[in-house]
């Protein structure tokens, strides 16, 4: 018997919905499950109901590494706006070097964030670093002991975070302003219009679908930021520098409390529905003006 | 490019242009720079100061003699363990990928949609929803950290965006090109294999670029799937610095070892340019 070409075309479809079916939504499902019983070294099938939740509020390292989702989130994708825009329409005006200049700033997008981790660490190190070289021009109580500072190591996080994603928000950001109709700015110059009033009261808001774009992919590092805090600041001092990916992790694989991550894995999971319920208004909102 | 802009302006914005590609050049020539001297002058001066004799010494020491735990045979292990994840990883991604394009693109099918929209839901959720689950699966199965476990995570989370690459690449193809294999008889992996395949070099290139980057730069699948077998290099450097600190530390070892860590994504970068552009970019673009 032959099948039929289209038959044969959603057959090949089902290993990745077998795949995908197990691999996230049989997943997802056990560890919501898992997130109402006591489990602690291994899963077991007791209903607990809200009480591994009661104990995550309690628990005020869970409570630092949520606050630090924000604090480090909103830095991050603010900074990497910020620098990514502004180096965009710098390359914009049609300077000399620009494959070179975008080649500098897009590279650290290829490495990982072990590596971005380790060479900022070493860059911040108090001994030979660069608080070392400060004092060395002259400015003798120069101090950058960031890492230890329990307040303020979480600014690591946000710089190392910020070298590594600037340049892909410059070069999508760079895409859109390219794909911008060239004649506005013929327009303008008839209009007699500064360049950046353009930018500001035109451009920009012709870019809002793109730095929507951009939004969500940096929020996807942000709730995804594991490697990049465990090389750089492993969480700490103490667990100041804790995010909820860590806590997780940790609290599975390390601590054997699967109860309790599971919790805290749903609570992420919510707050990425949340969040997208958010993204979802921001891009109607830019289409509705 | 409208009005001509004053000589201040211009200067402001190369001053501006190279203040950030300092930003962005400095650590890694740091990097580079600390790998390059002996482990006494590493530990003791500034950073920012060159190497009295450069050499490759640290390099040679962080490939073959370097100790992770209690093992010192270097990371040259754990890049070939790399090697292999990664290449296995992505040639089943990408033919699994490039199949799932083909289908929910040209044909038609019913519920395709629904099937694409499960892929990339499941892309937004963070690994540590799943990670859990997928490790008691893959001990039920008995192969807990394992080659085939690795490969397959790798598979299961790069397919939703390599999927979508493939099918908004697929189409745009013009439909006459079905109907022409159709005519003559041809089924589906023969279409595939015969008239869309040879087509498909340069958006395989693309999504290979995302791939290979993107599983050679993990490090939180590597640590909990693969073992200590097949170690990926991310994990054993992350390690590395750990363990060196605790006698004398090596620094320029760990940055020679940290460094070679950097180079395959970094080669990569550097040689496939514009395509490499497009593979970051395609992520943004609407499916």
């Amino acid at each position: 018997m032959k099948l039929r070409p289209r038959t044969v075309a959603s057959l090949a479809l089902v290993p990745t919905i077998l795949l995908t079916v197990i691999g996230y939504y049989v997943s997802i499902l056990w560890t919501v499950g898992l997130s109402f019983t006591p489990s602690r070294i291994l899963p077991v099938a007791r209903w607990a109901g809200f009480d591994m939740y009661e104990r995550l509020f309690q628990t005020e390292r869970w409570h630092v590494a949520y606050t630090n989702l924000y604090i480090f989130g909103g830095l991050y994708i603010g900074f990497c706006l910020v620098i990514g825009l502004g180096l965009a329409i710098a390359l914009d005006q049609s300077v000399r070097g620009r494959s070179f200049f975008q080649t500098i700033f897009l590279y650290p997008v290829a490495l990982s964030f072990i590596v971005t981790g380790l060479a900022w660490r070493w860059l911040l190190n108090p001994t030979t670093g660069l608080q070392d070289f400060v004092r060395g021009l002259g400015f003798e109580s120069f101090t950058l002991d960031l890492l230890s500072s329990p307040d303020r190591a979480i600014f690591t996080l946000v710089i190392a975070g910020v070298w590594h994603s600037a340049g892909l928000t410059m070069v999508i950001l760079f895409a859109g302003l390219q794909s911008i109709d060239q004649e506005i700015w013929q327009a303008s110059r008839v209009d007699c219009i500064p360049r950046w009033r353009m930018y500001w009261h035109v451009v920009l808001p012709m870019l809002w679908p793109v730095v929507v774009t951009c939004l969500v992919l940096l929020g996807m590092q942000v709730v995804r930021s594991y490697d990049l805090v465990v090389v750089l600041t492993g969480g700490g001092p103490g667990y100041s520098t804790d995010v909820p990916a860590k806590f997780i992790v940790d609290h599975y694989f390390e601590r054997q409390n699967v109860g309790l991550a599971s919790a805290a894995a749903t609570l992420l999971l919510l707050t990425v529905v949340a969040l997208f319920v958010l993204v979802s208004i921001l891009r109607r909102k830019g289409a509705a003006t | 490019m409208s009005t001509r802009p004053s000589m201040i302006g211009r200067f402001g914005l190369y001053a501006f242009l190279l203040v950030t590609a300092a930003f962005f050049a400095i650590p890694l020539l740091i990097v580079f720079l600390t790998a390059l001297k002996d482990s006494d002058e590493a530990r003791a001066a500034s950073i920012f100061l060159l190497p009295g004799s450069p050499d490759f010494e640290a390099f040679r020491v962080a490939w073959l003699e370097a100790c992770i735990g209690r093992e010192c045979s270097g990371i040259s292990g754990r890049f070939w363990n790399s090697v292999i994840i990664t290449v296995l990883s992505t040639s089943i991604s990408l033919l699994l990928a490039s199949i799932n394009g083909f289908a929910l693109a040209m044909w038609d099918l019913r519920r395709g949609g629904l099937v694409l929209g499960l892929l990339l839901i499941g892309a937004f959720v963070p690994y540590q929803v799943m990670i859990y689950p997928l490790v008691r699966i893959f001990a039920l199965g008995g192969m807990h950290q394992t080659l085939t476990a690795i490969v397959v995570v790798h598979v299961l989370f790069g397919l939703p965006i390599l999927t979508l690459i493939f099918r908004n690449f697929y189409v745009g193809l013009p439909p006459e090109l079905i109907k022409a294999g159709r005519v003559d008889g041809a089924g589906f992996f023969q279409i595939y294999r015969f008239i869309v395949m040879p087509m498909s070099l340069n958006v395989a290139i693309v999504a290979g670029i995302i791939s290979v980057t993107g599983v050679w730069n993990d490090y939180l699948l590597g640590l909990i799937f693969a073992g200590p077998s097949w170690q990926p290099m991310t994990v054993s450097v992350a390690s590395l610095s750990a363990t060196a600190s605790s006698g004398v530390p090596e620094h320029n070892v760990n940055m020679a070892a940290t460094l070679l860590t950097a180079l395959p994504p970094l080669l990569l970068y550097l040689v496939s340019g514009r395509y490499f552009v497009r593979g970051v970019t395609s992520g943004a673009v609407k499916g």
